[in-house]
């Protein structure tokens, strides 16, 4: 028995509309790509030129402007040098609306009246570095990710080896829950909590706030490996005598150290990214220190001011300091990617 | 046993005993970190739900949609705080981002999973990858320097003198370019890897009898796609929107950086505006008076509960998904 259609063949439009959609597929690849290798490109570029010897020995130095010179002009103003060196004058936070207890560290009043003076923006030279921001972003993420790491490793072993108890539904709901949270509102718990208690913007208050974005990364990788231990490696170590935690510590998490490396190795690269917590925390300073109870620089804090700055000098440091950033990052997830590869390889 | 032999044991068999050989004491403290995670999660509910508690009483829930924001009380205006400019400011900047960016992602997502050349599927995936793991001051600092001069020249000064001159909310003046709409489309850019990465992911968790069964019946590629693999995973693609309205709606430094951060309301999607994420960073570390620090904490809790929905939402869908409808086994 043969079915013959009686309607016309629809065969050529069908076609069409296959190669029309799967075309245009392409194209939302390629039009998103654009973007994407532009962001890319122009910070790699851009921050390249900015690389220099002094770009990573030197702190922050103010931009020197031809025919301008800021100690008789500023007095004029009625404004002490102490105004214009000790702070970024760019900083967004108190040009609107600052408190005069933080003009000291953060900035100060300098910016209109220097508009102005009709001061040589565009010719002043900067010659500073960004030596005290690499120092800050190394010491607070450290700090943080030492903070993490017990929490995120213990919980996510709890998590693997005990996963059928109830506590572990509500952690894994809880992890969630944080590596949904926007940074701000780690930043405004940390600031809430840390900052004004003490009356103190601090690197320590820093890595606090890092510490909740850090924890449900650091979590979830290991969870997550801990859980592709095959069971019978476990239960070979407790046929063998081993107590439990002995397993775990010598058994399960060796095998499984690759893939908890990668996780922490995430977990740093993204907090080393963070800003929004940043700004509400360490605050920013332009001498390079290392004492964590203070204020701090950090990189991403340093990208933002000077993205805003009126010089284009700093603008061009803000790229240099971005592309440090995205290569921190590039660098951490092509390493977990090899890493996983081998891993994954030697199966 | 136990008892018969307790008389002759020494410390460290009784401590064995006791504790399984440290079993209990390893599970006692893996708990205790487990429970410093809910621990977190109660540090945010705790401190957002008591520093709010003051402007909580005094507004009640007009604040939410009473316009106008002023921190500093002077002779002729006193202070007065109104979450609306900051809410609006958020939910069109993030809409916006979604309209540009879900069709697009969407497209990335199936061009990855269906039909891409298999040699090109992982370097586009570690790419797409990457790009979400890129910090997003570097996306702001790349909107503030590059985008918002092109978009000024190129998108807002044309769309405002033509189609502008009819839609007020499009209308000009288009002055420094930063505003909802700059910021909205540097957010799409930055949740399209987002929602690419996790579309592609369900995709694949589609099991292959759904392609062959249309195949079958002598369906083309884009009518298997069409009709069967992407209804299938319809709930995981929707999933994976939210968590990119999520990052959205909740993401600070390219909004701060983009928006303007004006408290006023203005119109047209050129003319600056704020987010609530961006309105506390800015004036949280220069808070005025205690109620305006509890105001600007009672629009963190507002973002933190929104977000916190929108995640659960999805992740509940894309839960659901991965398990697969009726247990359905690959």
């Amino acid at each position: 028995m043969t079915i013959r259609s009686s309607a016309p063949s629809n065969y050529q439009q069908r076609v069409l509309g296959d190669r029309v959609m799967r075309a245009l597929t392409l194209v939302a690849t390629l039009i998103a790509l654009i973007p994407l290798i532009l962001i890319i490109g122009n910070t790699t570029i851009l921050g390249a030129s900015a690389l220099s010897i002094d770009f990573f020995t030197k702190t922050y130095e103010p931009p020197a402007i031809a025919g301008f010179d800021p100690a008789a002009d500023l007095s004029d103003l009625g404004l002490g040098i102490p105004d214009l060196t000790d702070g970024s004058f760019t900083d967004p936070l108190s040009s609107t609306n600052g408190l005069p207890d933080l003009s000291g560290v953060a900035g100060g009043p300098a910016i209109d009246n220097l508009e102005d003076k009709g001061a040589g923006f565009a010719e002043a030279t900067t010659s500073g570095g960004v030596s005290h921001a690499i120092a800050g972003t190394l010491l607070v993420t450290g700090l943080a990710l030492l903070l993490s790491l017990p929490i995120g490793i213990l919980a996510a072993i709890f998590l693997a080896e005990y996963p059928g108890n109830p506590v572990a539904t509500l952690v894994r709901f809880a992890t969630d829950v944080l590596s949904g949270t926007p940074s701000i509102i780690a930043g405004t718990v940390a600031y809430i909590v840390i900052v004004l208690n003490f009356r103190q913007f601090s690197g320590v208050a820093g890595a606090i706030a890092l510490m909740f974005l850090m924890v449900p990364t650091i979590t979830r990788t290991t969870e997550e490996v801990l859980r592709l231990v095959p069971e019978t490696t476990r239960e070979a170590a407790l046929a063998l005598g081993a107590p439990m935690w002995y397993s775990t510590f010598t058994v399960v998490v060796p095998t499984a150290i690759t893939g908890i490396v990668t996780g922490v190795l995430l977990a740093f690269a993204r907090g080393a990214g963070e800003t929004a917590p940043l700004i509400l925390t360490v605050l920013g300073n332009n001498e390079f220190t290392t004492n964590l109870l203070g204020p701090i620089q950090a990189l991403p804090l340093i990208t933002y001011r000077y993205t805003e700055s009126p010089y284009p000098g700093e603008n061009l440091q803000a790229w240099g300091s971005a592309f440090i950033l995205m290569m921190l990052v590039l660098t951490m997830n092509i390493l977990v990617r090899f890493g996983t590869r081998n891993r994954l390889k030697g199966r | 046993m136990a008892p018969a032999t307790s008389t002759g044991e020494t410390f460290s068999e009784r401590f064995a005993r006791q504790t399984q050989h440290g079993d209990s004491i390893f599970r006692g403290v893996t708990l205790v970190f487990a429970l410093a995670v809910i621990g977190l999660v109660a540090t945010i509910g705790f401190v957002v739900i008591n520093g709010s508690a003051l402007a909580r009483e005094q507004f009640g829930l007009g604040f939410l949609f009473d316009s106008i924001w002023n921190p500093t009380a002077t002779d002729t205006s006193p202070a007065v705080f109104g979450a609306w400019p900051a809410i609006r400011g958020t939910l069109l900047s993030s809409a916006i981002a979604l309209l540009l960016a879900a069709p697009i992602a969407v497209g990335i997502g199936i061009y990855l999973a269906e039909l891409c050349p298999v040699s090109l599927r992982t370097p586009l995936s570690f790419l797409v990858e990457l790009l979400a793991a890129i910090p997003s001051v570097i996306y702001g600092t790349w909107g503030v320097l590059v985008f918002v001069p092109f978009f000024v020249t190129y998108i807002a000064t044309p769309l405002a003198d033509t189609i502008g001159q009819a839609i007020p909310w499009l209308a000009g003046p288009v002055s420094t370019g930063r505003g909802i709409m700059a910021a909205g489309c540097v957010l799409a850019i930055m949740i399209l890897p987002t929602i690419a990465a996790i579309t592609r992911d369900v995709l694949s968790l589609v099991p292959n009898t759904q392609r062959e069964v249309l195949l079958a019946l002598g369906a083309t590629r884009w009518e298997v796609i069409a009709k069967s693999v992407v209804p299938y995973a319809r709930a995981g693609i929707i999933g994976g929107i939210m968590l990119g309205l999520g990052r959205a709606l909740g993401e600070t430094m390219a909004a701060t950086m983009l928006i303007g951060n004006s408290q006023q309301i203005n119109q047209s999607l050129f003319e600056p505006g704020t987010t609530a994420a961006s309105l506390v960073a800015n004036e949280l570390p220069n808070v005025q008076s205690p109620i305006h620090e509890s105001a600007l904490i009672t629009v963190a809790m507002v973002l933190f509960l929104i977000t916190l929905v929108l995640n659960l939402g999805a992740r509940l869908i894309i839960w659901n998904m991965n398990r697969g409808p009726a247990n359905a086994r690959r």
